[in-house]
């Protein structure tokens, strides 16, 4: 849970969507601020035990911050910049290869 | 074809900054390259977006002010700017492998200068994989980067400088509910006394003084401090809900929304690691640097280290550390005489010298908590593969032989962080259950790539195009 | 000074065939010490693909293939025995061996294999198919694949579970592992064994040099040859994936963890580890023509490790004349024979033998080919 210092909203910027829910966001906003300061508490399930994660260190060290961009897994939200119309999806466990792949 | 590139610096700190401005203004090609998309490192970072903005400003402090110099030196400076780009290799004839955007190419340089700076301790705590815990640099970035601070009630756990720093911050962006943990033994304060005076000297009394503010405005705010903390757990229903930890003979629980933890900095390895270059392991400071010579020479030919990469030495040194390193490299490439080499160094040398001074009282001040370096059974410590310290002795005491077969036989370190965040503690465990110092124990056999990079965009990578230097 | 530790084996070498033999001798009752060196190592074990491939493994070498067959045949019984012992998932399973072809010659190729493998006796069936026959069993492949070969011996395992569980299984059975206790000498003295390492001397009834490319310089000393040299191979590995290629691929599988293992390459580099871009570019470009899906997958290591050959690419098993009781053992493919090293090498050196099925492999042979 998180809050703008100024107590603004959140969206000046545009809105990127996480899972089909519109996260708004504001100029200089990393894809895992964005999510934070929406209220999203996890962004996906440890791969090993299922276990829920969230974005850990925000500099791109500890890659809790995995999501799918874009149709492009396992990117680091911490270090992606936030862009309108981007489709960000949670994961869970080890990564799909795109559907039609198979 | 493409001529090669004078000067590539990879990282835009301080160090990396004042490195690439130097080679720059000296007359050399010179391009700096940063995963992140804005210049600054980790103590400015956003510091073009946020320099002009008085409530920020006060805020973070003057100190973070500072960091428009170097940028606005840089951007006066010839030197070219790849932001976004990663650095995931470096071969020995001095090629830097890069990716930008999917994009995969190779730099040709005559000289590399490492400035890849400084991540927290890693901090093995029970329950530390919740959700709503984050490093204290994390929360810090949010601020900094996005002006966003934690809403409900906050407990950061830890020491050193920045444990403080980042409490003072926060009552600063006016954060209500605020508890700190502080984990420094008391003892420490004492064993760090006699390394007071000495302290004193140079720049050090500058650091010192402000150090007594922070607290000072900490008190004022009434900020709830707890000493001498110990065994910190964080337990929650998939998300961290509450605190527990011991001061003395009393355990406490303090419900919370969001952790912060901080045990203070230590040299990101993964790329000197990847080098293949000594590491000597620094007893003050608890932790791995790369071996290197007053100019930041690594033993491998045209290549150096600058700033905290190369041993936790702070803003300010770092950037005269990028400095020294930029002029030993410029006299290497033949655009400086032995002389001019000579007396900027001593210059740059002195500045450093200063800073430096009470980098031993704090150090000393400041260690890590023993459970950092030596954790309970139960608490995991390679987040990626979930492999806890008991595992880890496990195979110690059945005789693996260090980092490298536990990673083999344990899988810890093999996850996509790739060890960043289980290895120093895996060292830690291993010399504490085999008697050996750190040195001997070792550390993991780091080899590129240094952060995913496709399959494809490694198939492509063989004909990677030169970027133009 | 520490005292002599005395046992009936000592086991020179903890990779995965000195491993294999002193886990197997102590389960038929010997009191074995495996000595190893330290962390840092040319390590084998630590640095392989895991694949127990049969198809072709000794073609024009009837001995070698039998010898190899018969490991492959031993190792659902192995597998079991060590899991049951240890408790470790070693991660073996025997979906079978699918071989790629992108050309003709490489339909050619397997075809050959399989009617020298029936010429020779090998009691593995090989089917070679068309693309048709490659996409009924794996819907994925990539459209460059026009057939393959397919053989249900073929298996594939965690070799670094496997290598822990072998160590721990002889720690179990009172057996001892040192590791950082190289052998730095080794001595016969009035009918045993003694060796020197930093940890102390171990004195022994029977040794073997299983010390991998540390061999070559030990061997000697005991009146053996073990002309071995290094090859590197480099492997490149993915982040985890959903399973989607069941089967044991001998380029590119995938593990039961779910990431993909790309690789390996063989090549002279004397004794670097190092890897290049250009190698791991070429690994990656033919799993993609495996699987063009894999472009898509993040890389998270690669690294290069080095082979232990022999000049004719055959194992070296034998006693040595000059010093009876002091055995040799080496191969290429020590995660393949593993089984038939644990099951049947292993007692056999506990009781002073060497099996008749290895008989063939004494290091003389390199003197005929000489001449
Ligand atoms: C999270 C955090 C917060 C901190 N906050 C403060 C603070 O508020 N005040 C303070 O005094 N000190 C702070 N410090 C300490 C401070 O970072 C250092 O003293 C100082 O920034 C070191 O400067 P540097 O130039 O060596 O490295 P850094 O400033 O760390 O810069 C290193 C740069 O290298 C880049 N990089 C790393 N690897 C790669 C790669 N493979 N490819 C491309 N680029 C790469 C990084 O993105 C980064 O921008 C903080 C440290 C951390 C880790
Ligand atoms: C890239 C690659 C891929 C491979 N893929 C496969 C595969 O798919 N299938 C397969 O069957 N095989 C494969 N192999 C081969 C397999 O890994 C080896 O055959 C296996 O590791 C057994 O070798 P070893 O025990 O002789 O040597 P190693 O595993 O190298 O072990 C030798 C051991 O001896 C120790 N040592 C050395 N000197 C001394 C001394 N003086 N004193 C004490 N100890 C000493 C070393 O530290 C080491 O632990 C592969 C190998 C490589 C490199
Ligand atoms: S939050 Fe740690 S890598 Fe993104």
């Amino acid at each position: 849970m998180f809050r703008r210092i100024d107590g603004g909203d959140n969206g000046t910027a545009g809105a990127l969507s996480f899972d089909g829910q519109a996260i708004p966001f504001r100029a200089g906003d990393t894809v895992a601020a964005a999510l934070l300061a929406a209220g999203v508490a996890d962004v996906r399930d440890n791969p090993v035990d299922g276990s829920r994660r969230a974005p850990y260190c925000m500099m791109g060290v500890c890659f809790e911050c995995l999501v799918e961009i874009d149709g492009r897994q396992n990117q680091q939200a911490c270090l992606v910049a936030a862009k309108p119309g981007m489709r960000i999806r949670r994961q869970a466990g080890a990564r799909l290869l795109p559907e039609g792949a198979l | 074809m493409s001529e090669p590139w004078d000067a590539v610096v990879i990282g835009a700190g301080p160090a990396g900054m004042a490195a690439a401005s130097t080679l720059a203004e000296g007359g050399v090609r010179t391009l700096l390259v940063d995963e992140q998309a804005e210049l600054g490192g980790q103590i400015y970072r956003a510091i073009e977006r946020n320099r002009a903005d008085p409530a920020l400003a006060r805020i973070l402090g003057p100190d973070y002010l500072k960091g428009g110099m170097l940028v606005d030196r840089l951007r006066a400076s010839p030197a070219q700017l790849a932001l976004s780009t990663l650095v995931w290799r470096i071969d020995d004839d001095l090629t830097v492998w890069t990716r930008t955007a999917g994009t995969v190419a190779a730099v040709r340089a005559s000289a590399i200068i490492v400035a890849t700076g400084a991540m927290e301790r890693p901090a093995p705590t029970a329950g530390w994989t919740l959700p709503g815990v984050m490093t204290i640099g994390a929360l810090q970035i949010l601020l900094k980067s996005a002006r966003l601070t934690p809403s409900g009630r906050l407990v950061l756990a830890g020491s050193g400088p920045l444990f403080y720093l980042f409490a003072r911050q926060c009552v600063a962006a006016g954060v209500k509910d605020l508890t700190l943990l502080d984990t420094a033994p008391t003892r420490q304060m004492w064993s760090a006394l006699p390394l007071l005076p000495s302290a004193l000297g140079g720049e050090g009394w500058r650091y010192l003084t402000k150090g007594v503010k922070l607290l000072a405005a900490l008190r004022l705010a009434r900020v709830p401090v707890y000493r001498d903390v110990r065994d910190i757990a964080i337990e929650g229903d998939g998300r961290a809900e509450a605190v527990r930890f011991t001061t003395g003979r009393r355990a406490h629980r303090l419900p919370c929304d969001t952790v912060g933890l901080h045990e203070g900095v230590i040299p990101h390895q993964q790329m000197t690691r990847s080098l293949d270059v000594a590491h000597d392991f620094d007893e003050a400071q608890r932790c791995f640097r790369p071996r290197h010579d007053a100019s930041g020479r690594l033993s491998k030919p045209g290549i150096f280290v600058a700033g905290d990469a190369g041993g936790i030495i702070g803003a300010e040194a770092s950037a005269q550390d990028g400095a020294i390193a930029a002029l030993s490299a410029l006299h290497d490439l033949g655009r400086l005489t032995d002389e001019a080499r000579d007396r900027r160094i001593a210059e740059a040398g002195r500045v450093r010298r200063a800073h430096l001074t009470a980098r031993p009282f704090l150090d000393r001040l400041y260690q890590p908590r023993a459970a950092v370096l030596d954790p309970p059974d139960a608490v995991t410590v390679c987040r990626c593969e979930v492999v806890t310290a008991g595992a880890l002795r496990d195979v110690a005491n059945k005789g693996a032989p260090g980092p490298n077969q536990a990673k083999a036989f344990l899988r810890c370190g093999m996850g996509p962080c790739q060890g960043r965040l289980c290895g120093p503690t895996v060292t830690a465990v291993f010399a504490r259950e085999t008697g050996l110092d750190p040195a001997e124990t070792g550390y993991y056999h780091i080899r590129s790539p240094l952060k995913p990079i496709t399959v494809g965009e490694l198939a492509g990578a063989a004909g990677a195009v030169e970027r133009e230097g | 000074m520490p005292p002599t530790s005395t046992h009936d084996l000592i086991v020179v070498g903890g990779g995965l065939i000195g491993s294999a033999i002193a886990w197997g001798a102590s389960r038929a009752g010997a009191d074995v010490i495996l000595l190893d060196e330290g962390d840092v190592a040319f390590r084998a074990a630590r640095g392989n693909f895991g694949l127990i491939w049969l198809q072709g493994k000794g073609v024009g070498k009837p001995p070698y293939m039998r010898w190899s067959l018969q490991a492959g045949h031993l190792w659902r019984e192995f597998a079991t025995l060590l899991v049951e012992e240890t408790g470790i998932d070693i991660g073996w399973s025997q979906p079978g061996g699918l071989q790629f072809c992108f050309s003709e010659a490489d339909i050619e190729k397997c075809r050959r294999i399989e009617a020298e493998t029936r010429t020779d006796g090998g009691d593995i069936a090989i089917t070679v198919m068309d693309r048709a026959g490659v996409e009924a069993l794996v819907p994925a492949i990539g459209p460059e694949v026009i057939g393959g070969a397919y053989s249900t011996l073929d298996s594939h395992v965690s070799p670094l579970y496997l290598l822990r569980a072998l160590q721990q299984g002889l720690q179990a059975r009172g057996g001892h592992y040192w590791s950082a206790a190289p052998a730095t000498a080794v001595r016969r003295d009035q009918g045993a064994f003694a060796v020197e390492t930093p940890r102390g001397r171990v004195a022994g009834k029977r040794i073997v040099i299983a010390a991998g490319l540390g061999a070559a310089k030990l061997a000697p000393e005991v009146g053996l040859a073990m002309p071995v040299r290094p090859e590197r191979g480099q492997i490149v590995v993915t982040e985890r994936v959903k399973p989607f290629f069941p089967y044991v691929g001998s380029g590119v599988r995938q593990t039961v963890e779910g990431s993909f293992l790309i690789g390996s390459s063989h090549e002279e580099a004397g004794f670097s580890e190092a890897t290049d871009v250009s190698t791991g570019a070429a690994l990656c470009a033919s799993a993609i023509r495996a699987f063009p899906q894999l472009a898509e997958v993040g890389v998270v290591r690669s690294w290069g490790s080095l082979r232990v050959m022999t000049p004719d690419g055959m194992p070296i098993y034998e006693e040595s004349e000059r010093c009876p009781g002091a055995y040799s053992a080496t191969c290429h493919s020590g995660v393949t024979l593993c089984s038939a090293h644990a099951l049947i090498l292993g007692p056999a050196l506990a009781a002073g033998t060497l099996p008749e099925a290895v008989s063939y492999f004494r290091s003389d042979r390199f003197d005929v080919q000489a001449h």
